[in-house]
């Protein structure tokens, strides 16, 4: 399989990658003005100087910067990511604690945006420039305009405290403990609005790059011919064009994993869910490098993966990528 | 400025104050005479999240308000104000001031089991509060032991003579006991019982889900007859203050603590009679705005220039707009809830007067050339919408008497080092917080001989005998008269001399559901056990 050795050559390249990424963001951190027992003295309103040396010996903040990068990367070899100073546990139990709800939430806003992007994006094109057009065009340039925080916050204005549908943040149900189906239904309704809020953002610029793409392609010269073979509408366009047309797309959601990760800061603070995003911004805060630096590692991982989906994808879609290499 | 906003805010502080005039006073009066309700869950919203739970350890209301309930201190503050004792009895200090004992309760037990004595105190001063605990470490500097001459009795002696005052003010916040078999061995910072706290509580620690929630249920062996009445308790961890507020709305939550919510947002709330906002039950967490000088700045150390600077800012036209019925003008660093060492307001101060802070520069000899005399640097500390909003007040005031002013954020690390540590700062604003007693956390302030890096100490490259004499006298004073005579001086001398400028006085908000009884009954009630809490069906 050709395509599998160039995904492959690929994911090996991005291992270097992955190592100045996280050079980088060690050395980043070192220029933000105070460390981790600064940001726990800001934290605890105060202290004596004595507590404070006592608290930099016991994060290991006495030695060099470069002692400090050179053990933080020793460990990493040996896929230890280290201890979290916020949390007082390794960093690999913290992350793992925090990955389920980002990728549910990442995973279902994906798909969201992703299949409504698709059939809006279609209707628009066969239709283009007359009222559904319009419409969804519009529509979609609201979604992209809406800063998400506020999406979010006027999604449980509405739906949480007037309405009462549904629940106005939290992963989970703490007052009753629940099992089974009833643990699955739960969560799903918690994240019916964390998932439409980030959710939306993406649905707009699937849409359009849809729409574009179903314009360009509906021109070509191979969907003339299918046309002038008589094959109808529906068959044109489920067969010929939107395949092609998904190219773009599938493009798009391969960088985009990498930026939902980041976009739910706000969208899990907003809805108080315990992902990954907001560890990130309190590992930052907090200064706590090891779980920041963890946190970019995993990120970067799934990234790279998702990247090497796509790569296959694409083969999938268009042999022609698999052939020419 | 944007006068619209302006127009606004004064309209909603105005609104607001009436609205929580009659909150406060009317649910109190017309359920005074209630049974109280035994059941249900208290939803708390915990803002941010701190790295462990025991408040032996960290003295910090983000640690009390979930520690306290769990475990308990050897005194606490009654309704007026005064030490009232928790798992202390009673106390007594001989006339030296270098011995005080306290006489332990009877007949407590540690959540798991094991009774309570002398010997937990005595291992929690020596190994915690002396050795570990911010605030306390300071406080019990000059105690060299604690004697268990039996379970029920644990003395204090000290180097150097211990105002007993003092000590029980405080102690309600530095003064929780551990459990000693649970410490004894390995590193106490590292102790897991931190995160599953274990105590003598009127609450029971059951789970911490990081990022999520905390849960603590009744004690059923508690001390207090019939309390607690509360099944349990959850904090729930948001760290967004505008979904705080929908949840309270939602009655996903029953109590926001601590000014946890915008104050639009608790201005709002204050309107609506399903809640009760108030500074009430918050008054033993009083705290100032500051503006810090550093004195390494020639314009800074000429003391003309820090008068003229407060002479140019209009403090209650500031507070008017922006702050509302939440602030007060302050004198100084002793503030007005602070009963027993208040000085009143007849120390020297600095009312808005341009035309005189104008002729104080000019008289410094800093003249404006083309507007400007000089600039400063600004860095305001992260931790409230309030200082935010003080220093771009700052700003626009100083640059109509020809003061450039750079304001340079950073969030609370990046603060602390950039102002205590490197001194890479001109002018610099956040909170002072009062602890009950000046000597607490408050004369370190101006106290010269702190060591570089110490926060929220004295770091302006001031120092003035006099004052410092005065600190260290009144420090040891066993005499509470003499004492506050003491504090009465130091208060005109800082506010003689400006090192720091403490113009506005504030207290912590509560936004807190209409079903809840016998709340805010305390000076630090954010903060105590809830032993007597309940709700109204």
């Amino acid at each position: 399989m050709r395509i599998l050795s160039l995904a492959g050559r690929r994911l090996a390249a991005s291992i270097p990658t992955l190592f100045l990424i996280l050079i980088g963001v060690f050395l980043l951190l070192q220029l933000a003005p105070g460390d981790t027992v600064d940001a726990l003295m800001a934290q605890m309103g105060g202290g004596d100087a004595a507590t404070a040396e006592a608290l930099r010996k016991f994060y290991g903040l006495d030695l060099s910067v470069p002692a400090q990068l050179g053990n933080y990367l020793w460990h990493l070899v040996r896929l230890d990511l280290g201890f979290s100073s916020i949390y007082g546990k390794p960093v690999a139990n913290v992350i793992l604690e925090r990955l389920p709800p980002t990728i549910l939430l990442m995973t279902a806003s994906l798909s969201f945006a992703f299949f409504f992007g698709l059939v809006f994006g279609v209707i628009a094109a066969r239709g283009v420039n007359r009222w559904p057009d319009t419409m969804i065009s519009t529509l979609g340039l609201i979604f992209y305009a809406t800063p998400s925080f506020w999406f979010g916050l006027m999604a449980i204005v509405v739906f949480s405290v007037y309405l009462q549908w549904l629940p106005p943040g939290g992963f989970e149900d703490i007052g009753t403990v629940q099992t089974g189906i009833w643990r699955v239904l739960d969560i799903a309704a918690h994240l019916v609005l964390p998932t439409l809020t980030l959710g939306l953002i993406f649905l707009a610029i699937y849409l359009r790059i849809m729409r574009a793409s179903m314009l360009e392609v509906l021109n070509l010269d191979f969907v003339r011919t299918a046309r002038a073979k008589g094959l109808d509408e529906t068959h044109v366009i489920t067969r010929h064009v939107l395949r092609n047309a998904l190219l773009p797309m599938v493009t798009l959601i391969g960088l985009q994993a990498g930026t939902m990760l980041g976009g739910s800061v706000v969208v899990e603070s907003v809805f108080s869910l315990p992902g990954l995003g907001r560890l990130a911004y309190e590992s930052v805060v907090q200064r706590d490098l090891n779980t920041l630096l963890g946190i970019v590692f995993v990120s970067a991982l799934l990234v790279i993966s998702v990247n090497f989906v796509v790569d296959l994808l694409y083969a999938r879609l268009d042999p022609r990528i698999a052939a020419e290499g | 400025m944007d006068l619209s906003r302006l127009e606004i805010n004064r309209r909603t502080a105005l609104l607001t104050s009436a609205a929580i005039a009659a909150n406060v006073i009317n649910p109190m009066r017309a359920f005074a005479q209630e049974t109280p309700r035994k059941g249900g869950v208290f939803n708390v919203h915990y803002g941010a999240e701190q790295r462990q739970l025991n408040p032996s350890i960290q003295a910090s209301t983000g640690v009390y308000i979930i520690g306290g309930k769990i475990q308990e201190n050897l005194v606490d503050l009654d309704a007026s104000g005064q030490p009232v004792g928790v798992l202390a009895e009673s106390w007594e200090a001989t006339p030296d001031g270098k011995t005080v004992t306290f006489k332990l309760r009877k007949g407590i037990t540690w959540h798991d089991g094991k009774p309570f004595t002398s010997e937990d105190v005595a291992f929690t001063a020596m190994n915690m509060w002396k050795k570990i605990l911010n605030y306390g470490s300071t406080l019990q500097l000059f105690l060299t032991s604690v004697d268990t001459p039996d379970p029920q009795t644990a003395i204090f002696r000290y180097e150097r003579p211990m105002p007993l005052n003092l000590l029980l003010r405080a102690l309600p916040d530095l003064g929780y006991v551990s459990a000693k078999h649970l410490y004894e061995s390995g590193d106490i910072r590292q102790n897991p019982t931190n995160l599953a706290p274990v105590g003598t509580g009127p609450f029971k620690f059951v789970k911490y889900e990081r990022g999520q929630y905390i849960i603590a249920d009744r004690n059923p062996d508690y001390w207090r007859p019939n309390a607690p009445y509360l099944d349990r308790i959850v904090w729930k961890v948001i760290t967004d203050r505008a979904a705080a507020a929908a949840q309270m709305e939602a009655g996903e939550l029953h109590y926001s603590p601590f000014s946890g919510l915008t104050i639009s947002d608790m201005a709002r709330l204050g309107k609506d009679k399903r809640f009760v906002v108030s500074t009430k039950g918050n008054e033993g967490n009083a705290r100032t705005n500051t503006i810090e000088f550093n004195f390494r700045r020639k314009e800074l150390a000429d003391i003309r220039v820090r008068r003229a600077i407060a002479h140019a800012i209009n403090v209650p036209f500031f507070i008017d707009n922006f702050l509302g019925d939440f602030a007060k003008l302050g004198t100084g660093p002793i503030p007005s809830t602070s009963t027993d060492f208040y000085p009143g307001p007849n120390t020297p101060q600095y009312p808005y007067d341009k035309a005189k802070a104008i002729a104080q520069l000019d008289e410094a000899g800093f003249k404006a050339s083309g507007g400007n005399r000089f600039s400063l640097k600004l860095l305001p500390a992260p931790w409230g919408e309030d200082i935010s909003l003080w220093s771009t007040f700052i700003q626009q005031s100083l640059s109509e008497v020809g003061i450039q002013v750079d304001i340079v954020r950073n969030d609370g690390g990046g603060f602390l080092k950039q102002v205590y540590d490197d001194h890479a700062f001109d002018l610099a604003t956040g909170w002072h917080q009062y602890r009950n007693d000046p000597a607490v956390s408050t004369t370190v302030w101006y106290r010269s001989g702190q060591p570089k890096g110490a926060p929220w100490t004295n770091q302006w490259g001031w120092e003035d005998k006099t004052v410092d004499k005065t600190i260290d006298d009144a420090a040891t004073e066993v005499d509470p008269a003499k004492r506050k005579a003491l504090y009465a001086d130091f208060v005109k001398e800082v506010n003689t001399e400006l090192p720091v400028w403490m113009p506005i006085e504030q207290i912590f908000v509560t936004v807190i559901t209409a079903k809840a009884r016998n709340h805010s009954n305390t000076p630090r009630w954010g903060s105590a056990s809830w032993h007597d809490l309940w709700l109204s069906a």
